[in-house]
């Protein structure tokens, strides 16, 4: 379970994230004894003063907390205080890490300042906080110098002047490209990068009052998202910048991550670590129990030592589209024991596929699904839809003809066409 | 202060009380949210009435319950009650798909959750149709008649219902014990009838208030869905004795004005084991009797009671004797009943309808005390209705012409109880809710000539 991002070593890979539940000395305290491994500080700057109705949440088919929007900005609290509390919790956590996580204005002298108090206290690490889309980037802060490729270089410059630890630097995802910052944060000597931040957000709309959610005395404003539903968002842009070799540092996972299955899909997408924070929030610091245990559990049934032998194990089969083989394929199979005929399968592919899946009368007069496979394109719509486990199969079918991705095509019809010019 | 006969009187009420609990805001959306919304779904096919169950439960997890009250209610009439009495298990739960996988969908109470909404905020869910100049008579508001007139309303007939009793509802008001269903959901489904025009006359019994030939002179067309009458005599001595209590009249009574403080403590016996035996003796626990047992000549493996009923019979402390006949009632010197002879029965050879034959055993005749007894050995027919309009039947079952629901007599169609048995049709309120719609749409046919045009 040690896991070791960038030098910030830490008992196990799970962090909790900067966000409330790392806002003092209490909480952090408290989940170090759950287990958490470390603590991203909640970002420490300039005190701000925050707006009471803060969070909002999506619930979806009675599944709450499906995705988390909040308008809470950076710490509240006086920087002696949270500089104070650092330092307990560091004196009675010695083998935990805490990272502090930093915004200031974008100037030299303020992050100079900021990084000198926090290392001080004896943090094991910096993460700088360019990502927060909210309140803090209207003030030329957070997401908006995360925006700008040459502010993250720029700015994790100063720091790394100055520092002694490790330095993260935290990616916005409310950018076109995350591995265009994610490599200015490697040419300003960033050590790794963590991302995602939160996306921005509008929770919803209160249909009967008309209001926003949430609503600040009728107001309301964009927020930052995240939580279970974020999480394809997030694993996408690791997958990027993992697979990018301008970006040689290590990578903090962040994003939706509810349990070690989440876990350990973001560390084979190239996270050293992960970093969590929703999942705190709707359950509390107990959760970390099973992520420790069933990640303890995984690692053993998979013969292998170490957490870290699995970091990046899927980088090397995420490409792009035009390296995938065109001719492969792949059928659905129903199983008719196990399917119990609610026929969701038939009518997602009848309305929205390709119809091929007949509603037929069995042999004893039983209503039975049957796949016409020589139509089936392998689109995985029915298996999706399907609500019971082992109904529908997607298998294989071998078809004889040889690999081809579209570049290999392309490549071959235009050397075909120049050496026919 | 209260008296002590008041004390006892709201205890007996309290009894009285519907006993399956509602499902909460909470619990309602969380269990159709479960719905897993098939396509073409059995538990639609698996309803007499053909209600869109997935449709209506989809609307409950969106919070449109005004579309899913009239979801229901547009394919059944007495959606409200049959969401309470209908045997789901043998119905559209039976038929779910997760009974494969998890639990079925608790469509019945989903249902509740939807009518139970309509009916707290007085909702209307229906406007009659554009008047088509056409008049149809139904006579008995229960079930099925109340069902015709709704199709028949929103089709724009003037429909005029004669309901014998006080108010209308037929088994839904006065049948089905309180604490399944509560007067106040039939009413408010009589109140939609109501509300697409339908004019129902109470205390009206055709025959003796109003005369066959006013009908068929004011109607276009007459529906004749009188259900079933009284519990037919047990034909042994002591039948006339005081506490001697037809169960269809002991069950209405629990339903009407103030409960009878008359059985509290005492000792009572049900004969017969049907639904409406089980509502007989559950309805005597309620009052307060202090010992109620089922008697039935048959065995357990031939009582037609409905599983549940059987189990929720238990539950009140019913105890059942199987294999026993009544043989003789005996009264004391003031003609009140006091004890019943019975005799032991073994069962013989399989009957006409493939039930084994009950054949007393020689010498077992036994003698049980009773404070008063409960008959419950099935329903009589209104014979004599059928004979005054001259229409064919078979032992008080009206005789149908082909799949039309019409009697032998022009323009006279029939459903619900009166057309049941003799291997003909279902006793279930939500057959009945759907034969009244079919009746109505052969009315509809008829009175249109779209018949005549159909088979020219």
């Amino acid at each position: 379970m040690y896991t070791n991002v960038a030098g910030i070593k830490s008992p196990n890979p799970f962090w909790l994230a900067s966000a409330p539940p790392t806002n003092s000395g209490y909480q952090v305290q408290r989940a170090f004894e759950a287990g958490w491994g470390g603590a991203v500080w909640k970002t420490l700057g300039e005190p701000i003063i925050n707006t009471s109705s803060r969070f909002a949440a999506v619930s979806f088919n009675g599944q709450r907390v499906a995705g988390f929007n909040n308008i809470e900005l950076i710490t509240d609290r006086p920087l002696e205080v949270n500089l104070r509390e650092i330092e307990e919790t560091k004196l009675r956590f010695p083998d935990h890490a805490i990272i502090a996580s930093l915004m200031v204005e974008p100037e030299q002298e303020k992050w100079h300042e900021i990084v000198k108090r926090v290392e001080a206290v004896g943090v094991d690490g910096l993460e700088l906080n360019f990502g927060c889309p909210h309140g803090m980037a209207e003030r030329g802060m957070g997401a908006a110098s995360g925006q700008v490729p040459e502010l993250v270089e720029k700015q994790t410059y100063w720091v790394k002047e100055v520092a002694q630890t490790p330095v993260i630097v935290k990616l916005t995802p409310n950018i076109t490209d995350i591995t265009v910052t994610a490599e200015s944060a490697v040419q300003g000597g960033a050590d790794a990068v963590s991302m995602i931040n939160t996306i921005n957000s509008l929770a919803g709309v209160d249909i009967h009052t008309w209001n926003t959610v949430p609503n600040v005395d009728g107001k309301g404003a964009h927020g930052g998202y995240c939580g279970p539903a974020v999480k394809p968002i997030a694993l996408n842009m690791v997958a990027e910048c993992a697979r990018n070799p301008s970006i040689n540092v290590p990578i903090s996972g962040i994003g939706g991550i509810g349990d070690w299955q989440n876990t350990v899909e973001f560390m084979l997408m190239g996270a050293s670590g992960v970093q969590v924070c929703t999942a705190a929030m709707h359950h509390g610091f107990s959760i970390v129990e099973d992520m420790i245990d069933g990640l303890s559990n995984y690692l053993d049934e998979k013969g292998i030592g170490s957490v870290q032998e699995i970091i990046g194990k899927t980088v090397p089969k995420y490409s792009d589209w035009g390296d995938m083989d065109l001719n492969y394929q792949t059928v659905a199979r129903i199983n008719n024991d196990v399917c119990i005929n609610c026929n969701k399968c038939h009518i997602a592919c009848e309305d929205t596929a390709h119809q091929c899946i007949d509603m037929l009368k069995g042999e004893d007069g039983e209503p039975i699904l049957q796949v016409r496979e020589e139509e089936c394109v392998g689109c995985n719509l029915c298996s999706i839809v399907c609500p019971v486990d082992g109904a529908i199969d997607m298998i294989e079918k071998d078809n004889n003809l040889p690999p081809l991705s579209w570049n290999t095509r392309q490549n071959a019809i235009n050397a075909k066409s120049l050496a026919n010019s | 202060m209260s008296t002590g006969n008041e004390m006892l009187l709201e205890k007996l009420q309290a009894n009285f009380n519907e006993v399956e609990p509602p499902l909460s805001h909470q619990e309602a959306f969380e269990e159709a949210s479960r719905c897993l919304y098939c396509y073409d779904a059995p538990c639609i096919t698996a309803c007499p009435t053909g209600i869109e169950i997935p449709s209506f439960i989809k609307k409950i997890a969106s919070d449109n319950l005004l579309g899913s009250a009239r979801k229901i209610m547009e394919a059944n009439p007495v959606g409200a009650s049959c969401a309470r009495v209908c045997p789901t298990e043998e119905l559209c739960e039976g038929a779910c798909v997760l009974n494969g996988s998890t639990q079925p969908i608790m469509i019945g109470k989903l249902q509740r959750y939807a009518t139970d909404w309509a009916i707290h905020n007085e909702k209307v869910l229906f406007k009659s149709g554009k008047p088509n100049g056409k008049s149809v008579g139904v006579i008995g508001g229960g079930p099925a008649g109340l069902s015709a007139a709704r199709e028949l309303g929103l089709m724009g007939y003037g429909v005029t219902i004669y309901e014998a009793e006080e108010e209308a509802g037929g088994l839904d008001t006065y049948g089905i014990v309180s604490f399944r269903l509560p007067k106040r959901v039939s009413f408010w489904e009589v109140d939609q009838v109501k509300q697409v025009g339908v004019d129902i006359r109470t205390n009206t019994r055709v025959g003796r208030d109003v005369s066959l030939e006013e009908l068929k002179e004011n109607h276009d067309a007459v529906i004749l869905s009188v259900g079933m009458s009284d519990v037919p005599m047990l034909g042994i001595e002591g039948e006339e004795l005081n506490g001697v209590h037809d169960a269809i009249e002991f069950v209405k009574q629990t339903k009407s004005g103030q409960l009878s403080q008359a059985f509290a403590g005492k000792k009572g016996v049900v004969i017969g084991a049907g639904n409406t035996a089980i509502d007989g003796a559950t309805c005597a626990v309620r009052l307060g009797a202090e010992n109620m047992k089922i008697l039935y000549r048959r065995s357990e493996k031939e009582m037609t009671a409905y599983d549940f009923e059987y189990e929720f019979a238990k539950q009140d402390g019913v105890e059942f004797r199987w294999l026993t006949a009544p043989k003789r009632l005996i009264g004391d010197e003031a003609g009140n009943v006091c004890a019943i002879e019975c005799e032991k029965m073994e069962l013989g050879e399989a009957d006409a309808d493939g039930r084994r034959r009950p054949m007393p055993i020689p010498d077992s005749t036994f003698t049980l005390e009773v404070d008063f007894v409960i008959k419950a050995i099935g329903q009589t027919r209104y014979t004599d209705l059928l004979e005054q309009f001259n229409i064919h039947h078979d032992g008080g079952v009206v005789t149908l012409n082909d799949d039309r629901f019409e009697t032998s007599v022009n323009n006279v169609f029939s459903c619900g109880d009166v057309i049941f048995g003799k291997g003909q049709g279902e006793a279930m309120v939500v057959t009945a809710s759907e034969q009244g719609k079919q009746t109505a749409y052969q009315v509809h046919e008829k009175l249109s000539g779209l018949q005549a045009e159909s088979t020219a």
